[in-house]
């Protein structure tokens, strides 16, 4: 497998197109004949964290990029930032709107699960700036 | 009530002679214990489930839920759709009576999903398909 690499915009407040980039990425997995329990981990936090982006930030893009070790997602907003990572973290806390909540989100449960679905994860955040979350999946042979 | 207590003993005894296997349920069964309605995927009412759980929450179906699972939900919205397609699940039932718009049907189909819509609650549809033997997935 050559490295590759897929950029997607994702914007903000669009619940109707949110998913989309997620979508496309496990589509594109499937296609490269991944392994279907990888897909899944991979296509769950890459939705967590474009809903993230729709709920959140002033919109941002969502970066796939595959080699022969590993499947590596990059999701980059514009803004604002979280002002303690810290407390995002913690499962159960979220600042998400009333409308976010009942379309059946905004549980809190968001970045620990992007952790959980992944083996590297990191969240880089300025407030007023923006934020980038890193996830990586390892891939060995035969997956 | 003693009608409902003796069909969960008689699952759990199936559960004990199945190895604690859960047991699979046809698609084309659960319509008929909730007398639902196909919206889309007829063709896949042969298919089976292991497991059923019951959300209004995208949030618990994304952190808990993984294969052949049928998912009850009051929510209507297109992010049941990607929820469900990032989960692998492939089977929704829409519970009291609710029906997505055309364009969230269509997104089902494009993903080759089956969609219900039942009058029955979240809570009486669950309680039909659990006492029918279909348990809920393993929180672990």
């Amino acid at each position: 497998m050559e490295f590759m690499k897929y950029t997607f915009d994702v914007e903000k407040d669009d619940f109707v197109r949110a998913g989309e980039a997620s979508s496309n990425i496990k589509r594109t997995l499937r296609e490269l004949g991944i392994d279907s329990a990888i897909v899944r981990r991979i296509a769950i936090a890459t939705y967590e964290a474009e809903m993230n982006i729709v709920i959140h930030s002033v919109g941002g893009q969502v970066e796939l990029e595959i080699d022969p070790n590993s499947i590596k997602v990059t999701a980059r907003d514009r803004g604002p930032g979280i002002p303690n990572i810290e407390l995002a973290m913690q499962e159960g806390y979220s600042t998400a709107s009333e409308k976010v909540r009942e379309m059946g989100f905004g549980a809190g449960m968001g970045l620990p699960n992007m952790k959980k679905c992944t083996d590297r994860f990191t969240v880089e955040s300025v407030y007023g700036e923006g934020t980038t979350i890193t996830m990586e999946i390892l891939l060995k042979a035969g997956d | 009530m003693i009608q409902n207590v003796n069909k969960l003993e008689m699952k759990y005894m199936v559960m004990k002679y199945t190895n604690g296997r859960a047991q699979t349920m046809k698609l084309c069964e659960i319509k008929d214990i909730l007398k639902a309605e196909v919206l889309c995927g007829d063709e896949f009412l042969e298919n089976e489930v292991s497991y059923a759980f019951g959300s209004d929450l995208m949030s618990d179906v994304l952190a808990y839920v993984k294969g052949r699972t049928i998912l009850l939900t009051g929510l209507i919205n297109s992010q049941v759709i990607r929820t469900a397609e990032m989960a692998d699940l492939t089977a929704i039932v829409f519970v009291r009576g609710k029906r997505p718009e055309n364009d969230i049907v269509n997104l089902a189909k494009q993903n080759n999903m089956i969609l219900f819509t039942t009058k029955d609650s979240m809570y009486t549809a669950s309680g039909k398909l659990f006492c029918n033997g279909l348990e809920g997935i393993n929180l672990d």
